[in-house]
């Protein structure tokens, strides 16, 4: 069942549009990578299916798990946080925020919910560590766990593995498959093409043409030889 | 010491114990999110904010100046936090143009219109708040306990909240978190803390008061929530033994305050390497 599609959506800021005639869908257990150039609009498709920003035309509808405040979101790192005083603890229990509406405290039941986020993300180690003090990938998996909490079912994660060294890198892949294998649902921005491909089932290629499929119609697509081909990979495996 | 328990046992030495000591708590409590959210130098933009209002309120002779000073700054506030992201002029520019425009503005007015016999002395004391705290009467030391009472209510509240935004905004609209909301809070809380402020050290040293404990903290303490206590501890201590050592040695007392929060910062730096050093 589709828990999201979007039909001929026209996405943009107030007076600028940014792209047009967007259409796709995504199905529960889906890892979708949403691949294009820079300035190409991958960022503010997020934003408007985030619901940060309004769409200017066509529809998105949401099923189940993907109304706005129900996606976790996996944002790209800021220069305030890479200075923060802000424990572990403190950071993943802050995705239970949405939740909680009013009520000033966090619950027992937000508490297990963070333990247990922290060891699938395998930080429980360091739950009482300063969070500058990580690494990047530590540092990755701790807003992965927050993510986890704030939603079961879905995740949104813009570039996961920028800045990470390869192996870090590989070991944050798998950390995301397997999160997939469990049935959550994977919206990914890459910039890493080789990666889209081996682990996305489906592709959305955003720019000039639009694609989008899954990942074999994809390499069989000119677009996705022509873009596979560029970014340094052949393309038939 | 009983030269001390002497001074105490006048009426506006305790008043302006127990205002120097609150305020002091209420204005190191947002100075960690100031700092992180790059918005240091609100408080220096907003305390020449007040001082205009000052000005205009003197001018307009209104017998009580909070009248016009609280809200002309929490509007000021509001402006400056809210149009953040979209305004044609950014962060620290809208800030320099504002607090110099208002100051500039304040003396004006105090030259042109001003009935008083000693303009610079009055200019002076608001700046430097050099003499203000002593002459605290009693319904001053009462609003002064009201508001930074509420401010500290509603910071332990929202704590989680105003924690969540500043580390995050993004991921915070994202799960439905109304980041809006909690940024106008903030900008509220914070002008309400600044005119507070300007009765202990005046308007040119507020900043010192807000971002001093809070990167002191920081040099030690590595989660927001030991960060916070610790700040508003030292904040506290340095006041109270900034107000004392004025008494004693007759300094102005916002500036004794501020000497000592800065002191306490540089203890702060070395003991912070030094532990990292040992780590």
């Amino acid at each position: 069942m589709a828990i999201l599609s979007v039909n001929n959506l026209t996405i943009g800021y107030e007076d600028q549009e940014v792209l047009s005639g967007l259409n796709f869908s995504i199905n529960e257990g889906d890892y979708l990578c949403i691949v294009g150039e820079n300035g190409s609009g991958k960022t503010t498709l997020v934003r408007t299916l985030l619901g940060l920003i309004p769409p200017r035309d066509g529809e998105i509808v949401r099923g189940p798990g993907f109304a706005a405040g129900e996606i976790g979101y996996l944002p790209q790192q800021t220069q305030v946080q890479r200075d923060f005083p802000a424990s572990v603890r403190e950071i993943v229990l802050s995705g239970c925020q949405a939740r909680n509406g009013l009520r000033p405290f966090y619950s027992k039941e937000d508490r297990t919910l963070v333990v247990k986020n922290m060891e699938r993300m395998e930080i429980a180690d360091f739950a009482d560590r300063c969070y500058r003090d990580l690494s990047g990938g530590q540092q990755q998996r701790v807003l992965l766990a927050r993510a986890l909490c704030a939603a079961e079912k879905v995740l949104l994660l813009d570039e996961p593995v920028t800045g990470l060294d390869p192996v870090v890198t590989a070991d944050m892949y798998e950390l995301i498959r397997s999160l997939n294998k469990e049935g959550v649902t994977i919206l990914m921005i890459s910039h890493d093409i080789e990666a889209a491909l081996r682990y996305a089932t489906h592709i959305l290629h955003v720019g000039e043409p639009l694609f989008f499929g899954t990942k074999d119609q994809y390499l069989g697509s000119e677009i996705g030889r022509l873009f596979a081909a560029r970014e340094g990979r052949p393309h038939n495996e | 010491m009983s030269n001390f328990l002497w001074y105490l046992s006048f009426p506006f030495v305790r008043y302006a114990f127990i205002v120097g000591v609150l305020i002091a708590l209420c204005s190191s409590l947002l100075g960690v999110t100031l700092v992180l959210k790059r918005f240091s130098f609100i408080g220096d933009g907003l305390s020449h904010v007040a001082f205009g209002a000052i000005a205009i309120a003197s001018v307009l002779n209104v017998s009580n100046r909070m009248i016009v000073v609280l809200p002309v700054t929490v509007l000021c506030a509001v402006l400056l936090l809210k149009g953040g992201q979209k305004a044609k002029i950014k962060g620290d520019a809208a800030i320099a143009m504002i607090s110099v425009a208002s100051l500039a503005v304040g003396y004006l007015l105090l030259n042109l219109f001003s009935t008083s016999s000693n303009l610079s002395g009055d200019v002076c004391s608001t700046l430097f708040g050099s003499t203000s705290i002593l002459t605290l009467g009693r319904s001053d030391v009462a609003l002064c306990t009201v508001l930074s009472l509420t401010v500290v209510a509603l910071f332990i509240f929202f704590y989680n909240k105003i924690f969540a935004v500043t580390f995050d905004e993004t991921f915070s609209r994202a799960a439905g978190v109304n980041a809006g909301a909690y940024n106008l809070l903030i900008a509220v809380v914070i002008a309400v803390i600044i005119v507070l402020a300007m009765n202990l050290v005046g308007s040119l040293l507020i900043s010192a008061l807000v971002i001093f404990p809070a990167l002191s903290a920081m040099r030690i303490y590595n989660s927001f929530l030991k960060v916070t206590i610790c700040s508003a501890v030292l904040s506290v201590v340095c006041a109270a033994c900034g107000m004392l050592l004025s008494i004693a040695a007759g300094t102005p007392v916002g500036a004794t305050i501020v000497a000592a929060d800065a002191v306490v910062f540089g203890i702060c730096c070395l003991a912070g390497s030094a532990r990292r050093r040992n780590a």
